[in-house]
């Protein structure tokens, strides 16, 4: 039976799940930034973003928001246990996120260089945080009555810092999955080879976190390795795997340029099912379950009725927006 | 209490509240007036077709994009400081105010975002209509997004249709005493006219500039400068009003806060005085050096010229707001509002006249006043949010009590950040906006992916060349 506490969980997964891949790309075209020098190749990979980059860092304040609204005593015990990285992660989107527009009104070409470096450190410090903030989380957080116990630097672990640096390396290989689906010739073939190294960097990312995990709690370990269990999530890493070879495959091809984003993507939804098996039915991986930190039935049900009607709306004109820039980015663009 | 600088860490997330929330507004203050001036102008050039429409609208556009990327940012921080900094206010209002702000993400946020990419950069792929369609989709998302929040903070100020559960939440009772809650509607006229007054005299200033440096030939300079003085003069008496009837609402929910707008520390029996200025002593109970007009503040509250009140003397010491920020803060919001309504009138004077496009001084004028909409909606905040202290729930939950187990260096080193990098993001926002305003809108005004250039050296070229447009001819003395 499903209620509307775990109607509200699918709901906030879906919207992180989108805002990873959405905003995971875009801000991987920053972490990509360093290898292309050229200001021509960097320009072509601003504009190939430019037009969506705000939806897609929309679906982070629906995260935040649904979290605050649906599940208000999560959001007041995790947000505080994380403070360091989440403050670093929003300073570091504003950086990220003015270069957009600072970088083509800076006059001289000095400050144009510093406007592409507050791009690129935004987008790598953004990324980091988010990957450090998720290893926080699923390392445990203390919890003492309604709020955050533990102490300020119990987030910065060996397998935090691992989770953060995976995540820069996955969304480094969205972003050049993205651009290899949106550009042509000499610059198409270079994204290929940096979406080859990096979806190595990623797989290991996933294998290493994924090694990890079952032994940071009994509870992770029961879930993943005890019998019967393993032969019920067994499937994950085997997709995985699959998902890997077929994205190695992809890339070397020439024909199929939507293909690497898709199994690029397929990557990611198989790390948030594999998540999914590790916290349910906690929020806060064995301190607090959703039903705990769950709002009130009728704060839930007023914000559902709009959310079922809204979320479909907005991916509509989403999809619309995308679809208007859809195609091959004319290197010339910006130019007239 | 550990404290820095003899400041603990409630004080410090205060002032980093504070501190990034009148930031991020000055950002949504000028995007709300200025996504439908720009609805205005693509309508009238897809209206009329005169090009000098669509001048402006690319001027404009280009201001706006940078105005609205650094609200995002900004206000992306403020969807999670609620949580980081606040977190027992988060826990115990969440299930209230929660759901408000999620609606706001769900109608407003994803809408502008979602129509911004196409009115950007999508007019040659999408057309005019769509353009015009996706235009229209960003200026009503702008005014959504301020309905949702203005009734968040308004349910602060003046709660309603909510119980308490077990676990010491806010539950909802009533969604629509919620959302309509009594300050709400007052809140909401005064905040969006005070968006569009404030974007009127940037648009007025910008004008002002432009004629003052000899560009009266340049069709968009007058069409933006007169534009501007016909917004002020309406608005600018309008905001007057429902400022006033805001206020009144205010005493009857929150008179405390009145009392310390109008610096009334002691009660009245038989007419109550308008202080006009002065300076308060709290400790003393007292205003000192009191410049007042004996009588007048009793019509002012609907109390008479007889009327009695009681003052500050008659709340405890613990539950008054600090007097002398509100008291101050409140007198520039409405001074600078009286000398809105007299620009207007000057304005509209010069135009009847027939002088508008050549009164130095009411240029001078505007050019100064450019700014004072932003000051006014900073110390409007000022005044409305100091005056409720020390509640954060007005009569529910004190602010002592709602917020974060943080460590005070903790929230000291996050305040720092935050000031220093706004300052320097920002200013140099600033500088990129005041830039492009520096320039004319020009003929073949570029697009938003244009970087500046030697064409834009717009100063050097003789004004009667960028006169062009149908309105250029009837002007061929300026």
């Amino acid at each position: 039976m499903l209620d509307l506490t775990t109607a509200w969980a699918l709901l906030l997964a879906f919207a992180v799940f989108v805002y990873v891949v959405l905003d995971g790309f875009d801000l991987g075209i920053g972490i990509l930034y360093p290898f292309f020098p050229k200001k021509r190749d960097r320009d072509l990979m601003m504009n190939s973003v430019a037009p969506v980059w705000d939806g897609n860092e929309t679906w982070l304040v629906l995260g935040g928001g649904g979290l605050f609204a649906a599940f208000p005593l999560a959001y007041a015990i995790i947000l505080p246990a994380l403070y360091p990285p989440i403050i670093a992660m929003l300073l570091a989107l504003v950086f990220r996120g003015v270069a957009f527009e600072f970088r083509w009104r800076a006059v001289r070409p000095r400050t144009k260089v510093y406007w592409d470096w507050a791009f690129i450190g935004g987008s790598v410090l953004a990324a980091l945080c988010q990957g450090i903030a998720l290893g926080a989380l699923l390392q445990g957080i203390e919890v003492d009555g309604r709020a955050y116990g533990g102490g300020w630097w119990d987030w910065l672990t060996p397998f935090s810092l691992l989770t953060g640096v995976s995540v820069v390396c996955g969304y480094a290989l969205l972003g050049a999955c993205w651009l290899n689906l949106k550009t042509e010739g000499d610059f198409q073939l270079r994204v290929r080879e940096l979406a080859r190294r990096f979806a190595v960097a990623t797989v290991a990312g996933i294998v290493l976190v994924s090694l990890a995990t079952p032994f940071l709690d009994a509870g992770f370990f029961d879930r993943w390795l005890s019998w019967p269990q393993i032969l019920i999530v067994a499937p994950v890493p085997v997709l995985v795997a699959a998902l890997a070879g077929a994205l190695w495959v992809s890339i070397t091809r020439d024909n199929l340029d939507w293909l690497p984003f898709v199994l690029a993507i397929g990557l990611f939804v198989m790390c948030f099912v594999g998540l999914g098996i590790s916290m349910w039915p906690y929020v806060i991986p064995n301190s607090v379950t959703l039903e705990e930190a769950a709002a009130p039935y009728e704060s839930q049900l007023f914000m559902f009725v709009g959310a079922a009607v809204l979320v479909p709306v907005i991916l509509i004109y989403t999809g619309y927006a995308y679809w208007v820039f859809r195609g091959k980015l004319d290197p010339d663009d910006g130019y007239h | 209490m550990e404290t820095i600088f003899g400041l603990d860490a409630l004080m410090l997330a205060r002032i980093q509240f504070g501190f990034t929330v009148s930031f991020h507004f000055i950002f949504p203050a000028l995007s709300i007036g200025l996504a439908s001036y720009l609805a205005v102008l693509n309508g009238m050039y897809l209206w009329t077709r005169d090009e000098s429409y669509l001048r402006l609208f690319k001027y404009w556009l280009k201001i706006f994009a940078i105005s609205f990327a650094m609200g995002v940012v900004s206000g992306i921080v403020m969807a999670y400081q609620f949580g980081t900094n606040w977190s027992v206010f988060s826990d115990r209002a969440g299930p209230v105010i929660g759901p408000l702000m999620a609606y706001e993400v769900l109608t407003a946020f994803f809408l502008e975002a979602g129509f911004l990419g196409i009115m950007l950069f999508g007019r040659e792929r999408v057309g005019n209509g769509l353009h015009m369609f996706a235009t229209l989709m960003v200026a009503v998302g702008t005014v959504i997004s301020a309905t949702w929040i203005l009734s968040v903070n308004s349910w602060m100020h003046t709660p309603a249709g909510f119980a308490m559960n077990e676990a010491g939440q806010y539950v909802p009772e009533n969604w629509w005493e919620i959302i309509f809650n009594p300050s709400f509607p007052y809140r909401l006229a005064h905040s969006v006219t005070a968006a569009y007054l404030t974007t009127a005299f940037v648009v007025g200033g910008v004008g002002a500039w432009h004629l003052l440096r000899g560009r009266s030939g340049n069709a968009g300079v007058r069409t933006m400068f007169s534009m501007a003085m016909w917004m002020i003069v309406v608005t600018a008496p309008i905001q007057a009003v429902l400022g006033h009837e805001h206020g009144l609402n205010t005493y009857e929910h929150q008179p405390v806060k009145v009392l310390a707008m109008e610096g009334h520390f002691r009660s009245y029996e038989d007419g109550i005085p308008l202080i006009l200025f002065g300076i308060p002593d709290q400790e003393a109970g007292e205003m000192r050096h009191a410049l007042e007009i004996p009588r007048l503040g009793g019509p002012i509250l609907k109390k008479g010229w007889n009327g009695s009140l009681d003052g500050l003397d008659t709340v405890p010491d613990e539950l008054e707001p600090p007097v002398a920020p509100v008291f101050y803060a409140f007198r520039v919001m409405v001074g600078l509002g009286v000398l809105m309504i007299a620009l207007g009138v000057w304005g509209l004077a010069a135009r009847l006249r027939g002088t508008l496009y050549d009164a130095t001084w009411l240029h001078r004028a505007m050019l100064a006043m450019g700014p004072s909409g932003f000051v006014a909606v900073i110390a409007g905040w000022l005044t409305t949010e100091i005056g409720r202290q020390p509640f954060v729930i007005y009569g529910e939950l004190m602010t002592a009590d709602a917020v974060s187990p943080l460590g005070t260096a903790a929230v000291a080193a996050s305040l720092v950040a935050f000031i220093v990098i706004y300052f320097a993001i920002f200013g140099a926002g600033i500088v990129y906006i005041l830039r492009l305003m520096g320039h004319a809108p020009e003929l073949g005004e570029r697009g938003v992916r244009a970087e500046p250039g030697p064409i834009r050296t717009a100063g050097v070229t003789p004004a009667p060349q960028l006169g062009e447009g149908s309105r250029g001819a009837q002007h061929p003395a300026e």
